[in-house]
């Protein structure tokens, strides 16, 4: 009798840590950068072509200790975070500050359309299967269902992402900066602050989330062209719901939109994708901000 | 109305009139679409005269090319003039609705929320397969054009003198709004909303109005791009369709109305080429042509024509 609600409850929960894990590093760089960077889907690809490719080059031959995958994946998330990341923000972003708002959102568009080719001429076209990492932690039995492992390594990714993230804001002097730089960039910069070093600090942390993203879902998928399309707007509604630039609200978006997909899946699975955005349209109208305010300093 | 802008008006639609019965017929087809895309992309702009920015324009341009789609496949309608007014009427209708919420919205909200109309409506397209075909989309028989059936061999030409038709009265229609009080005020608005409102404008009403209007404009290209392509499918409502409009609106421009067209025109005739010449970057190709834009012409390829001209002068 309590199975489906226990299935929806574990699905969602799965599905929500995924979301998490994706739209973390888009409400970071919108609420310092003020730019809604329609690139992050580009870079959750990358880390997921990076991640599997890596994935597929350790297994070759069986050499290695399998769990030293995971180390591998983190490792791809890494390297593609801290490469694109500066080379993005100080090779065009840099020049957007300040411009109008569908400026800054068309070069990030630009960026995307890029970015989709560029994978494509350097992975290829055929998918990558690195499968391997999903199946070694084993499943377990629940409601009927059997689960892998896997998909609590990736809510234990997504918490203590989401718990690094808070620990970094609140509790350090980088953090500290970031904050001050959130409410006003000018006073900021009179203060003393290096703003360019905070914003490139602050985009390359949220580059190097996507592609964790990226990368600790290649096991699951088939990782094709194209992934990066459906990510960005599913990110877009999770931070939207949340409260544009909060990571507390991207994990409350997320998990709202894990929920209901989930429970929609089960339920009324022709409704699936509309009922993602019914909710993002029935937020917006309701608490336009989100449900996780950023503080607005009101300047007249 | 300006004569010298009457007589330039005149000179363009004889100009593209007269393209037409030179190009071979794949141009012909390239060119309707990208006139007819033109129309949705203007109305884009109509928005960012107000400092709005749509992310989700293919909403109308979806809805009216279903509304069509419905009209041929469900109900018969065959003739073009009637399925151009139900495409418009539909969207007019939808965003009259709408519009009554997003009207109060701005910036990033305005933005996120018409996104959000859109990609459920897509996610409705996608999933309810019995009424809308699911992501196959419907096919769309050629309708007659004012009574007349037309032959295969003529198709091409005639869409694209009914979309030059259009094109050219919505050019008229939009220059007569921009120049009217309410194209004044939205201009006003977007500068600063809250000197509008003491000096006694109505703001929401300004900007409700644009807005139907400009999804009307959107619809009216939606029902000439089903026509024209002579099928529809839920791509036309998804957020790249509409960040596409953007796109090709700051690549033409917003300082003139016959810049949407132009950077429509520019945007069809690269895709393809660049299509043609290296399939696996096209995309790379508009990208980099946009950040070129972006960063050596922020005023769009539209003020690429004003600087020669500066230049003469």
């Amino acid at each position: 009798m309590f199975t489906l609600p226990l299935i929806i409850l574990a699905d969602g929960l799965v599905f929500a840590s995924w979301l998490f894990l994706i739209s973390l590093g888009l409400t970071l760089i919108y609420g310092v950068l003020r730019i809604l960077n329609i690139a992050h889907g580009s870079l959750y690809a990358l880390g997921a072509y990076t991640g599997a490719a890596l994935i597929i080059a350790y297994f070759d031959g069986d050499k290695w200790w399998p769990p030293g995958s995971f180390v591998v994946l983190l490792g791809a998330a890494l390297l593609v975070g801290l490469v694109a990341g500066p080379l993005i923000e100080r090779g065009v972003l840099r020049r957007m500050y300040g411009r109008d708002p569908a400026v800054q959102l068309i070069v990030t568009y630009a960026l995307f359309l890029i970015l989709e080719d560029g994978i494509k001429l350097g992975f290829g076209v055929d998918p990558y299967y690195a499968y391997k990492p999903f199946g070694l932690l084993g499943k377990v039995q629940l409601a009927g269902v059997s689960y892998p492992y896997y998909y609590l390594l990736l809510l234990i990714v997504a918490i203590l992402a989401g718990g690094l993230l808070w620990v970094l804001i609140n509790r350090t002097r980088f953090g500290r900066l970031v904050v001050a730089v959130i409410h006003d960039p000018e006073i900021s910069t009179a203060l003393g602050i290096n703003l360019p070093v905070i914003y490139v600090v602050t985009f390359t942390l949220g580059a190097t989330l996507a592609a964790l993203g990226g990368a600790f879902t290649a096991p699951m998928i088939a990782v094709v062209p194209g992934i990066a399309v459906e990510v960005i707007v599913l990110a877009f509604a999770v931070v939207v719901i949340g409260g544009l630039g909060s990571p507390e609200g991207a994990a409350l978006g997320a998990l709202i939109v894990g929920l209901v997909r989930a429970a929609a899946v089960h339920l009324i699975p022709e409704l699936e994708l509309f009922t993602i955005y019914l909710v993002m349209t029935v937020v917006l109208l309701i608490r336009p901000q989100g449900l996780f305010p950023q503080v607005e300093v009101r300047r007249i | 109305m300006n004569r010298q802008i009457l007589l330039t008006s005149l000179l363009l639609l004889t100009l593209f009139g007269g393209l037409g019965l030179v190009l071979p017929e794949w141009v012909i087809f390239l060119m309707a679409l990208a006139l007819a895309k033109g129309l949705v992309v203007l109305s884009v702009v109509l928005l960012m005269r107000a400092g709005l920015v749509s992310f989700g324009q293919g909403l109308f341009y979806a809805a009216a090319a279903y509304a069509v789609g419905f009209a041929i496949n469900r109900w018969g309608i065959g003739e073009a003039t009637v399925l151009l007014a139900i495409g418009v009427m539909a969207s007019i209708a939808l965003a009259a609705l709408i519009g009554v919420v997003i009207a109060r919205y701005r910036e990033i909200f305005f933005g996120m929320l018409s996104l959000a109309f859109s990609m459920a409506f897509y996610g409705v397209l996608v999933k309810a397969y019995d009424v809308t075909g699911g992501s196959d989309g419907m096919g769309i028989a050629p309708p007659t054009i004012f009574g007349l059936v037309i032959p295969p061999e003529r198709l091409r030409l005639t869409v694209y003198y009914l979309v030059l038709i259009c094109v050219a009265i919505m050019l008229y229609l939009i220059y007569r709004y921009i120049q009217s009080p309410l194209g004044t005020l939205i201009r006003a608005i977007r500068d600063n909303e809250v000197r509008v409102a003491y000096l006694g404008g109505s703001v929401h009403r300004a900007i409700y109005l644009t807005y139907v209007l400009a999804a009307g404009l959107g619809g009216l290209g939606g029902v000439l791009v089903a026509i024209n392509v002579g099928h529809v499918d839920p791509e036309l409502a998804y957020w790249t369709t509409s960040g596409e409009f953007v796109f090709v609106a700051l690549l033409g421009g917003t300082g003139s109305v016959f810049a949407p067209l132009v950077g429509a025109i520019a945007y069809e005739l690269v895709k393809s080429y660049a299509f043609k010449f290296s399939p696996y970057t096209w995309q790379m190709t508009l990208g980099i042509l946009m950040l070129g834009i972006i960063f050596l012409l922020p005023g769009g390829l539209w003020s690429l024509g004003q600087r020669l001209r500066r230049r003469q002068v």
